[in-house]
């Protein structure tokens, strides 16, 4: 696989790139929970905060629409907050028969709906615009600063590394299935009737063979790891991790750092 | 029926008294009752290159794997002097420089500043030691620019290169490199070749690239079915047909 | 192309800030329980594989299988990661790939992910090993029959986990998205089975030694077979009746005060949204959201900190 397909970082080498990641960590925390925490409804609120989103994406020079482009990823999920309509205690609006349940549509729910839509829509654009300028090494570097349990960190780190060599393994093996099971059309393989098509096959079959084939992954992977483990040994490694601390804080990440967070406290203010 | 070939014209350097390491009788086998190693014998000195050679499950790789004591046979391994034992582990590791074949095993961590830097860290060195030890071994496989980049996003001649890195900046006496050229497309092997060249360190590489062999290094050791069955100038090794070809070994 | 096996990860905004911090509580106190247990039945190699293990389940996700009508079936791993690795392994190892996906994809949200892991690691975790645990020592097939049982469960009882914390919040009707939430993956957890069954037989003929007596597989507690039955019995006794009459379950869960507290923003259980002392000015509403805010983030600071002594 081409690893680019696993990369989010975008060079664009603007001024929140140079942001330190532990302070981008906390502000996206912070917009994400302010937007939790604003009522439903809180229309200046919630576009006060996209304008912050807007100022954010201007400031990583991604251009304007950068997160708005893929912000729609949480959508699906949107379909178990329709429910909220019928839900939520309110004036009624109108109401329909569902499978043998009475639904009615309450102004609150509407409002409700409408609300959580907008504050995932928000957040997700935050933590879109974190991942797009900050390398992933700095993120788990910015989670080791904020005092993230090391083992997990390391255990991500090292997810990072090999995602991009397993999912190279799975797309081969995915490839040889491909090769093995759909090239021959019964017409043209009188010597193999039915025995090649794995169309002819169950649901059952397909499952097994998918499951053969996270076996073998598994056992590429754990043979993997002794190896890896032999490495590290051959470096020094004697079952404690350490880490070099190359991020420090400066006066100019404090600076917006907090003058970000105020501006999020406001939010608050101005929503309630 | 392992073959031994007792009487080779071997003329190495006589001064050699095994000043960077000696391995005396060394035997292991694995858990499973399977032999690898039934006693192997030979010594490398200062600036000695030398190529290890033999089909695939001669013993190779179990031979590198003891050398800095991630397996453990019966005999005796001693490195610039030092007795091998599990008190001075962590003191050989940085001894012994040992490079595995797959860069993807090799390379772990998720951007080469941090590989490189992983051995130094691990010998509990200081952090500004670390840094000037990054520096310089990417400087020597001429990677300097590469500090910041994603492992994964290296071409297999880089991520060779850099895992040749990972243990330069443990500043080893001996590096012990298993299969640098496996899988390098010709100017990626070109590279190497010149890098390996270049590097004033002395070296134990296994291979089955003779040509490779044959440009780089002056000495070369035949292993086969677990016993050192040659040791000696690779230029006599090379014209010795019959001693090739009882090994499964081709010129090159 | 990225793995999203599941309709479990939840987005940001989907919680309310009450339901998302309980969450991360219950979470991060599972972990710190399992970041001291894998240290002893795992050593030193622990790193590696753990990290390997990770990776592994993030790429067995991508890996599909047609089932009907241009779906497909895809693996979720919580009940196969503990079956391999045993259950704290495997929720530390289900924590890191649920991080990536939230951090790296999206698939998720960051405020929502203490949920998102208890639900897809840690609750998939304890039902897969508690199930295993208990044959240990049974013949091969019986095993095999069991983990696919524990696969089929342990999506159901992320699939009623998930449901559950949405309607907590407000965010959904219970007596809609219930029956549809357990109908869906009533089937997505067939898909999960026969992989899980099929990926352990292939291991169990190839390299029986990793499932063996001695392996990390077989050093869980007894204690784990209990946690599975506990947390099948609430499957088992929850989801048919709340399915059936959520209005009842929605009337327990108002009369115990679960509903509103809930819904509502930390700083809402400040009376009338304002600080006694101020009355009922403007500052006093600020004060208590500046307050509501501190409180969060004291709470997580304080699960941070806990989670690190440990």
């Amino acid at each position: 696989m081409h690893a680019n397909l696993f990369d989010r970082y975008h060079h664009t080498e603007g001024p929140l790139h140079r942001l330190e990641a532990r302070v981008k960590v906390v502000l996206t925390v912070a917009f994400i929970v302010s937007n939790a925490l604003l009522p439903d409804g809180a229309w200046t609120a919630f576009g006060l905060g996209w304008l912050l989103v807007l100022a954010a994406n201007a400031l990583s020079l991604l251009g304007l629409g950068f997160t708005l482009k893929r912000s729609l990823i949480a959508l699906p999920f949107a379909l178990a907050a329709i429910s909220s309509i019928f839900s939520t205690p309110g004036n009624p609006l109108s109401s329909f028969p569902f499978l043998g349940m009475e639904l009615i549509v309450t102004d609150a729910g509407l409002l409700r709906f409408a609300s959580i839509l907008v504050r995932s829509w928000l957040s997700v654009q935050a933590a879109i615009l974190l991942v797009a300028v900050t390398t992933f090494p700095d993120l788990i570097h910015a989670l080791e600063h904020l005092r993230a349990p090391k083992i997990i960190t390391t255990v991500i780190a090292f997810l990072y590394r090999y995602l991009f060599v397993l999912s190279d393994e799975v797309i081969r093996l995915l490839r040889a299935r491909q090769a093995r099971s759909a090239t021959l059309p019964p017409s043209v393989s009188p010597h193999f009737p039915r025995k090649w098509g794995e169309r002819k096959r169950g649901v059952v079959w397909r499952a097994k063979v998918a499951g053969n084939m996270v076996g073998q992954l598994f056992l590429r992977s754990y043979e993997r790891s002794d190896r890896i483990y032999n490495a590290m040994l051959a470096r020094g490694y004697q079952g404690q991790i350490r880490t070099l601390h190359p991020h420090t804080l400066t006066r100019r990440d404090w600076t917006i750092g907090a003058l970000t967070v105020l501006l999020i406290l406001s939010l608050q203010l101005i929503g309630r | 029926m392992p073959i031994t070939h007792p009487s080779l014209p071997v003329t190495m350097p006589e001064t050699c008294d095994g000043d960077i390491l000696r391995v005396r009788d060394l035997k292991f086998n694995y858990p499973d009752g399977h032999a690898a190693l039934h006693g192997v014998s030979f010594q490398l000195c200062e600036g000695d290159k030398a190529a290890l050679v033999g089909p695939n499950g001669a013993g190779k790789s179990t031979l590198m794997l003891h050398l800095n004591g991630i397996l453990e046979g019966r005999g005796e391994i001693e490195v610039m002097g030092l007795r091998l034992t599990r008190d001075n582990l962590p003191t050989i590791r940085s001894m012994v420089g040992l490079v595995f074949q797959n860069p993807d095993d090799q390379l772990f961590s998720p951007t080469v500043f941090e590989d490189v830097a992983f051995g130094p860290l691990h010998m509990g060195l200081p952090e500004d030691e670390v840094r000037v030890r990054v520096t310089e071994a990417l400087a020597a496989v001429r990677m300097s620019a590469y500090a910041d980049r994603l492992s994964h996003h290296l071409s297999v001649g880089e991520k060779k290169r850099i895992s040749i890195a990972t243990v330069l900046s443990m500043r080893p006496s001996l590096l012990v490199l298993d299969e640098p050229s496996a899988g390098l497309d010709p100017r990626a092997r070109r590279t190497l070749i010149h890098l390996l060249r270049d590097l004033p360190i002395t070296m134990l590489v296994s291979t089955h690239d003779m040509a490779l062999v044959k440009e780089l290094f002056p000495r070369t050791i035949i292993m086969d079915e677990g016993r050192i069955v040659a040791d000696g100038l690779t230029m006599e090794i090379l014209d010795d047909e019959k001693l090739l070809e009882a090994h499964g070994l081709e010129r090159g | 192309m990225h793995p999203s096996p599941l309709l479990l990860h939840i987005p940001d905004g989907f919680l309310s800030i009450i339901v998302a911090v309980v969450c991360w509580v219950i979470t991060a106190s599972l972990l710190a329980i399992a970041i001291r247990k894998t240290n002893e039945s795992l050593g030193e190699k622990q790193i590696p594989l753990m990290g390997i293990m990770a990776a592994f389940i993030f790429a067995a996700q991508m890996i599909n299988f047609p089932v009907a009508g241009g779906t497909s079936g895809h693996l979720l791993g919580g009940a196969l990661a503990a079956i391999l690795l045993g259950p704290w392994a495997a929720m530390l190892v289900m924590t890191a790939v649920i991080a990536v996906q939230g951090l790296l994809f999206q698939d998720g949200g960051l405020v929502a992910m203490g949920a998102n892991i208890l639900n897809m690691g840690l609750i998939t975790a304890a039902i897969g090993y508690g199930f295993h645990r208990a044959v240990l020592t049974q013949s091969r097939r019986v095993k095999l029959t069991v983990a696919g049982l524990a696969a089929w469960t342990s999506v159901m009882a992320g699939a009623l986990a998930t449901t559950l914390q949405l309607w907590l919040s407000g965010t959904a009707k219970l007596g809609i998205i219930l029956p549809a939430m357990l109908t869906v993956h009533a089937l997505i957890g067939l898909g999960e089975a026969f992989i899980t069954v099929a990926a352990l037989g292939f291991i169990m003929q190839t390299r029986p030694d990793l499932l063996g007596e001695s392996s990390a597989s077989a050093l869980g507690g007894k204690g784990w077979i209990l946690a599975g039955i506990a947390l099948t019995m609430i499957v088992i006794l929850l989801a048919p009746f709340a399915s059936t009459n959520p209005d009842g379950l929605e009337r327990v869960a108002t009369d115990l005060g679960f509903l509103q507290s809930g819904q509502s923003a930390p700083f809402e259980i400040i009376p009338d949204y304002t600080v006694p002392i101020l009355g009922g000015t403007p500052l006093s509403t600020v004060v208590a959201g500046v307050i509501g805010v501190i409180v969060v983030g004291l709470v997580i600071g304080a699960t941070a900190i806990g989670l690190r002594k440990k």
